[in-house]
């Protein structure tokens, strides 16, 4: 059943390396230099660990019934809480915990709106995607900061083999999966996403499970933030996590995770990331225009989200098993 | 209309009813839950089609296709729930779609005015121009019949409109409609509250199960007559059920005791003992308390007096959290919407609450969630017997019995039981019924709700009757019979509402 409802995030994932490999043939190839490994594919791997971070706590939100629209703008003041401190002589490490510490609290928030107020999910975090811009805005003054701190730049751009920031979204991935099916954590989610009153009434601790997971995925983008802001030194409070809840989001529903609540994927998730960002990548290497590319991504993610529907599976399947037939 | 007949795919919803509503005069229309009322009504306003049978307004055939056609015949409805907009103003939900024009555009003054009248005519004082939300729900539903009044309405249909009302709310309601009915106009009503069909209805029209069973002038038919009509069962006719074993004397524990638990539009404040090793009955028609009552109890709802009395402390409610950790476990009526997480596997279902009792960070281990589901699969024969079958693809009694499983792996002292066996067949019912039966026999405490009489008479030690949101009386041991519970219900308020 899982495997089935990964078989369209994989094939639109391979599509897209085929085509790649077609317009550039050395898409997949990969150098190894200074203990560093360089290609096409890791820069997508580089280039798309923050989405997938993001990504990651999304699909929890999302498994609650909920959604998260404040993660780009939480993202933008994580970088600019880290850049000005650094720029104003305060050490890196110091500049990140504030910036996650400044994230968990934004998180605290939109949990605090969502579980106690009882404000739409949807409504409740655009607050946080619009007055958090201007937030960042504010602690910026409206310039992008620029700092050279070595072990800043790390985060984003650094390499252990592979990119360290892939590297930290791949470590959450993993960390996140171990701790929701080894402990009942998953369950319980999937339960207060499928059925809220039925989980209350089964004595669930319905708000604090919802509430973590919104502070969770504040962290994420906080971190996201960092990763950005560090590949290019700088912190840009209007372009930083520019539109990466709709990637996020997009990568949770191509991985498989319905919007309704309740069962999630993360592999699905793993898998929507890849081919979101490769998909990015793709728009650039095959040269579409830069004022349609946005146009392009709609257009592949509503043929995967198409192809992943029961109804058009069940349209595709008559033919389907004509040829499985035939094959054998 | 006559010989109306409704069928709905695999269900017959109507079979050949007839039905007669005269002008000036309120005709009650009853039945239990499921007897066809609601069907009856859509079709008399144009909301289901009949298949067969016919429907005449003053002597003429007619045919609606939908509601805007039976409304422009002069039928109107106000449902139980008000249907209007909260953010306008009253006078323009009064006329919403009909509004007087001017020159193409609606002329606020001549709605304010022509909504004055209509208000005039109900005996209603309200400014037309102010907002209908600032009302409280017994002037909307009045502002909706008012808004009925516009279409001339010949016939008023009022599906449930006391349910939300408090006493003067409802008397007011009541003498609108007599000014109605003395206008000639036809009168057709719902309610659940026997007392006030009595007071308001001069006729009676009662079905079950989709067929007529028969009409009578409210004068000829006493409220005992009525019930039976309504559960169809002739008094004195009734066979005993038989009943396994004695009923117990309630011993001396108590486990859970209510003191003046109640809480505003839901149930009156009533006293409750429970005692281990009993089966408490509750007993009364739909819309009786039986279930706001049983929520209480859990701490579903928070209750506005009393307190909870549990193991002798009491407890401070803050939700059911604070009595699932007294041990009290509840099963809701309504299995899919506050029971089944329906995406989830039996396996997940099953240990819900269990896992939520521990938290989420001490998961239960695989193998003891594996054994306590197999020993419940096979315990209360759940099938299929596959402990990783999503739930939602079951049968409405397997779903039951998971959900009984649910409570039953956390061991609790007090069972509640919202309707166990609602729709769901002969044979799971029976294996339930043993199921709690042998549960108070092992010493725990159980509420049992149920629609059904009989059963509620069959499985109960102790039985207490519900009527009109307040208990009114309880019955034990040898005064346990169906016909007793249904005195109880039928009874006039005035010698039997200070016994409870």
């Amino acid at each position: 059943m899982s495997a089935n409802r990964l078989l369209w995030p994989l094939a639109a994932l391979a599509a897209l390396i085929v085509l790649n490999v077609v317009v550039t043939p050395s898409f997949l190839e990969l150098r190894f230099q200074d203990g560093h490994l360089f290609g096409s594919t890791v820069d997508i791997l580089r280039n798309g660990a923050p989405t997938l971070l993001i990504a990651l706590g999304m699909t929890l939100v999302i498994a609650t019934r909920g959604i998260d629209l404040s993660v780009g703008a939480i993202a933008a003041i994580a970088a600019a809480v880290a850049c000005t401190h650094i720029a104003s002589g305060g050490d890196a490490i110091t500049a990140m915990l504030l910036a996650l510490g400044l994230s968990a609290l934004l998180g605290v928030w939109n949990g605090f709106l969502v579980t106690v107020v009882g404000i739409q999910p949807i409504i409740a975090t655009l607050v946080l995607m619009i007055a958090g811009r201007g937030l960042a805005m504010l602690l910026t003054e409206g310039q992008i900061i620029t700092v050279s701190d070595d072990l800043y730049s790390q985060v984003g751009a650094g390499f252990l083999v592979l990119p360290i920031a892939i590297l930290i979204s791949l470590a959450a991935l993993a960390g996140v999966a171990l701790l929701t099916r080894r402990t009942a954590l998953g369950m319980l989610i999937e339960a207060v996403g499928v059925n809220p009153e039925a989980s209350r009434l089964a004595g669930v601790r319905s708000r604090t499970i919802v509430w973590t997971v919104y502070v969770f995925i504040a962290v994420c983008s906080g971190v996201a933030g960092l990763m950005i802001s560090s590949n290019v030194n700088s912190a840009d409070a209007n372009n930083i996590g520019l539109w990466i809840e709709m990637d996020a989001i997009l990568a949770v529903v191509i991985g498989g995770t319905s919007l309704a609540g309740g069962r999630y994927s993360l592999v699905g998730t793993l898998i929507g990331a890849l081919v979101i960002q490769t998909l990015t990548t793709t728009v650039y290497t095959i040269g579409v225009p830069p004022n349609v590319t946005l146009v392009f991504k709609a257009v592949v993610v509503i043929a995967v989200c198409l192809l992943q529907s029961p109804r058009s599976a069940a349209l595709l399947r008559r033919p389907a098993r004509a040829e499985e037939v035939a094959a054998r | 209309m006559r010989g109306i007949s409704i069928g709905f795919p695999g269900v017959k919803a109507l079979s050949a009813v007839d039905f007669r509503l005269f002008p000036g005069e309120v005709h009650a229309l009853m039945g239990e839950n499921g007897a066809g009322k609601s069907t009856l009504i859509k079709t008399l306003t144009g909301v289901h089609t009949h298949n067969t049978g016919e429907i005449r307004l003053d002597g003429a055939q007619v045919s609606f296709t939908g509601p805007g056609q039976a409304q422009e015949a002069g039928i109107a409805t106000v449902y139980q729930e008000v249907n209007l907009c909260a953010n306008l103003s009253v006078a323009e939900n009064i006329l919403l779609g009909r509004e007087p024009r001017r020159f193409g555009r609606i002329d606020g003054k001549a709605t304010r005015a022509r909504a004055a009248e209509l208000l005039a005519r109900i005996g209603l004082a309200i400014d037309p121009g102010s907002t209908l939300g600032s009302h409280p729900i017994a002037v909307q539903q009045l502002v909706a019949i008012a808004r009925a009044l516009t279409v001339d309405a010949r016939v008023l249909v009022l599906d449930e409109p006391t349910s939300s009302l408090d006493a003067e709310e409802v008397a007011e309601l009541f003498r609108i409609l007599r000014v109605l009915r003395d206008d000639g106009v036809a009168i057709l009503f719902v309610s659940h509250f026997l007392d006030q069909v009595y007071e308001i209805s001069d006729r009676m029209t009662v079905l079950r199960n989709g067929r007529l069973v028969g009409e009578w002038r409210t004068e000829e038919l006493d409220r005992m007559a009525l019930v039976s009509a309504m559960i169809g069962r002739e008094l004195g006719a009734l066979a005993e059920v038989e009943r396994r074993g004695e009923r117990h004397s309630p011993g001396a524990d108590v486990v859970l005791r209510a003191e003046g638990v109640g809480r505003a539009g839901a149930i009156a404040p009533f006293d409750l003992d429970l005692h281990a090793g009993e089966v408490v009955g509750l007993a009364g028609l739909l819309g009786s308390g039986r279930t706001e009552l049983a929520r209480l109890l859990f701490g579903a709802d928070r209750a506005d007096t009393g307190r909870l009395v549990v193991g002798g402390t009491p407890v401070r409610v803050r939700g059911p959290r604070s009595l699932i950790a007294r041990g009290v476990a509840f099963s809701s009526e309504d299995r899919k919407a506050d029971g089944l997480v329906a995406d989830l596997t039996i396996r997940d279902n099953l240990v819900l609450a269990l896992q939520a009792a521990r938290g989420w960070a001490r998961p239960i281990p695989r193998r003891t969630a594996d054994a306590l589901v197999a020993e419940f699969i096979g315990k209360l024969d759940i099938r299929p017997a596959d402990p990783d079958a999503v739930i939602g693809t079951l049968s409405g009694g397997n779903q039951q019995k998971v959900l009984l499983a649910r409570w039953l792996v956390t061991r609790p002292k007090v069972l509640i039981l919202d309707e166990p066996t609602r729709g769901i067949d002969v044979g799971a019912k029976a294996q339930i019924q043993k199921v709690v039966a042998d549960l108070a026999a092992d010493g725990m405490a159980v509420v049992f709700i149920s629609a059904e009489l009989e059963e509620v008479v069959r499985v109960s030690d102790r039985v207490v009757v519900l009527r009109d949101r307040r208990v009114v009386g309880e019955l034990r041991g040898g005064e346990v019979t169906v016909d007793a519970v249904m005195t109880r219900i039928a009874a006039h308020p005035e010698p039997t509402a200070v016994a409870g």
